[in-house]
């Protein structure tokens, strides 16, 4: 369970362009649901969503993840709590170019110091789940859009990850690709994922997997809507 | 453990990350290589033959007093040496016969020498082992050798000079002084120069002193003068060894220039990437350290190896064209392996330090970007 | 094999191939010392000054020996004859302020 409370990220504080994307926002993110951030772009809701994934601090408010503050962590903690509590799907997947699909996924358990078999055989595991098994040492650049996406899932959870963190993951997909991703999602979520999601795409948030929708606008909460 | 398998993981993405340039990489090794290479070469030559000068030249006379006229070298008179054997604390004075000849034939320049005690007697010579493969020479060979009026004298090689290095005979050819004297036409009144044993080897400089005082037409060279001229020869302050020296400094520059002159946005933007799925700053550093110590390590021990077989196992053979210039003799420099710690460790240090640090230093900006940064963007 | 230890095991090889040559080192100057002092009784024996690295020339074939005249040749500024003269600088009692001042206390 992770809760915001107050939480207000202002970007560039003193200087002729200070902007805040989000003002005094007060929210609970529940676990093993499918929540939905919506809203058009600007309203705040990718800001919302790196505070959500400690990849962002606030500027002011407090951030409490299963009851424990994480606030005021030092950034080594931060990062050891992340690594191991998110995982992150960004909206241009953004792998890296010129290495290998089961090398990118396996990246993010290299800093862990798990010996780089027990990793590979769990890369190998979710490429199997996934269908990628044939493409592991292919190169990114090589892949279709739906093997990409699903190798941007499998890093994301090669940490074991208690919650899922996607950012517009649906932006450039097909509607097929889409519905997929959607698909693999309640997968999950059936598995005891907690997802946490900001999207703009209908194929998104009138998914049936999807348990709560809360609307976005102008760095504020403006609605709820649960399903 | 943990700490290990971390740095394991780290080195792995690295080397994954250097492949992708593997044409680029591969090319800056091999300058790398080639560069420390040449250092290295040039340093293990010019130290061994220093410290073999230094070591071998400890037999030579005293004092060599050479007479001056108008500036240049002239024949000795004979008498000279019984007025220096009269100063006190000289132990003795001995005339030494001693020149060059020019062979036509063949282009080389031998150094002729009459020595003290020539055991072959007349018509003999006893040539270096330079001298023999020059000219393919055995023992029992007669060999022509032009006067100084034109007639040719002819001489058997008695014995072809081996024990000691090439580096001391390679191009001598010793025979009596008789021989001597009727081939360059030098009367028994003179002689090339004269050298001097002294009592007390503390008063060498005083004796020398002296000997000017008494025959002002003289130079006296004492043995530390001889010695000293070696701690110079192929010094870093001069001619070739200049423009290699800075050639090399040069290289390293560049190689550490390219590296510091900061990160392309594509290299800025993987970093972000780490960063946002889960690497600190403290991975992102590691990562560049062994960007940087891989190659200039591998650089640096390859490099150095190959310089110490190329001097050491094949006599400098790629400095050939350089050391032999236009002679014809050339020796075969099988230099006794003298090495300096101190100058290995210094181009341990050009070599690797300077390349590491440009590679870590500019990285450290980016690597402290926020991870979300990348989701901005 | 996993990339960091192919790494691992090139340097590893290249730092014992190094160990090694310095191990050769002091073993063969050990080794040398007969040889050396065979030299250093032919320098002696003969009363020889200078080794002999380069026969084109007289003042690089024997610098501690040349003079004034052949150190610079026509005129100080002279351009060097010879490829060896670059590599062997006139010696330092040569360079010494005067000629025969390096008699006077072995400047």
């Amino acid at each position: 369970m992770i809760t915001l409370k107050d939480m207000k990220k202002v970007f560039n504080a003193g200087k002729p362009n200070e902007f805040t994307a989000v003002r005094g926002v007060t929210v609970g993110i529940e676990d093993r649901k499918l929540t939905v951030l919506k809203g058009p772009s600007g309203s705040g809701k990718t800001t919302l969503l790196s505070i959500i994934g400690c990849m962002a601090r606030p500027t002011a408010g407090r951030v409490f993840l299963d009851g424990r503050e994480l606030t005021s962590l030092p950034e080594r903690f931060l990062t050891g709590i992340r690594r191991s509590t998110f995982g992150f799907i960004f909206q241009q997947f953004n792998l890296i170019k010129g290495i290998s699909a089961i090398e990118n996924a396996m990246l993010p358990a290299y800093p862990t110091g798990r010996p780089r078999a027990e990793i590979r055989r769990r890369a190998s595991e979710l490429f199997e789940l996934f269908n990628l098994g044939g493409k592991a040492e292919a190169r990114i650049e090589w892949l279709s859009g739906g093997e990409t996406q699903r190798v941007a899932i499998a890093r994301a959870l090669i940490n074991a990850p208690a919650v899922l963190i996607a950012d517009e993951p649906t932006a450039h997909l097909d509607s097929i690709l889409s519905r997929e991703f959607m698909d693999i999602m309640a997968s999950l979520k059936r598995e005891g994922m907690t997802i946490v999601m900001a999207s703009h795409d209908p194929i998104v948030y009138e998914s049936p997997a999807v348990d709560r929708i809360i609307e976005m606008r102008d760095g504020g909460v403006v609605g709820e809507v649960a399903s | 453990m943990q700490w290990f398998e971390r740095q394991r993981n780290i080195i792995d993405f690295t080397l994954s990350s250097l492949l992708r340039r593997k044409g680029k990489n591969a090319a800056l090794l091999v300058v790398y290589i080639s560069v420390v290479f040449v250092l290295s070469s040039v340093m293990f030559f010019t130290h061994a033959i220093r410290r073999e000068a230094s070591l071998v030249l400890q037999g030579a006379p005293e004092i060599v007093v050479q007479r001056v006229i108008a500036g240049r070298h002239d024949l000795i008179p004979v008498g000279y040496a019984q007025k220096i054997v009269g100063i006190r604390g000289v132990r003795s004075a001995k005339v030494r016969l001693w020149g060059y000849y020019y062979d036509a034939v063949s282009g080389a320049n031998y150094t002729l020498m009459a020595p003290d005690q020539f055991s072959h007697g007349e018509g003999a010579v006893a040539i270096g082992s330079g001298i023999a493969q020059s000219g393919s020479y055995e023992e029992g060979t007669i060999v022509p050798l032009k006067s100084y009026n034109g007639t040719l004298l002819s001489f058997e090689i008695k014995k072809i000079l081996t024990g000691a290095s090439e580096l001391v005979n390679a191009d001598l050819m010793l025979m009596a002084e008789t021989d001597f004297r009727s081939l360059f036409g030098i009367g028994p009144s003179l002689a090339t120069d004269i050298v001097v044993e002294v009592m007390n080897p503390r008063e060498v400089a005083t004796i020398a002193a002296k000997i000017v005082r008494l025959l002002p037409d003289t130079r006296p060279i004492i043995r530390d003068e001889i010695l000293r001229t070696y701690d110079s020869v192929f010094n870093w302050r001069g001619g070739i060894l200049l423009v290699i020296f800075f050639g090399g400094v040069l290289a390293f520059i560049i190689f550490a220039w390219d590296k510091a002159s900061g990160l392309s946005a594509e290299e800025k933007r993987e970093i972000g990437i780490l960063k946002a799925i889960g690497w600190e700053t403290s991975d992102i550093i590691v990562m560049k350290f062994w960007e940087g110590l891989s190659v200039s390590l591998a650089a640096f021990l390859g490099g150095i190896t190959l310089g110490y077989l190329h001097v050491f196992f094949a006599s400098s053979s790629l400095f050939e064209p350089v050391l032999k210039g236009w002679s014809v003799l050339y020796p075969d420099f099988r230099l006794v392996p003298f090495i300096d710690p101190l100058q290995v460790a210094t181009l341990f240090m050009l070599t690797v330090m300077p390349y590491t640090v440009a590679t870590v230093i500019p990285s450290w900006r980016a690597a402290t970007v926020d991870p979300d940064v990348i989701m901005r963007s | 094999m996993r990339k960091s230890t192919v790494l691992f095991i090139t340097q590893g090889v290249l730092l014992v191939l190094l160990l090694a040559l310095f191990v050769h080192a002091a073993v063969a100057t050990r080794n040398a010392a007969s040889r050396l002092e065979a030299s250093r009784s032919m320098v002696a024996r003969l009363g020889l000054t200078d080794l002999c690295l380069f026969t084109d020339a007289r003042y690089s074939r024997h610098p501690s020996m040349a003079d004034l005249n052949t150190a610079f040749q026509d005129y100080p500024m002279s351009f060097e004859h010879f490829p060896s003269g670059s590599l062997v600088p006139p010696p330092p009692h040569l360079r010494a302020r005067t000629v025969g001042s390096a008699a006077k206390g072995g400047r």
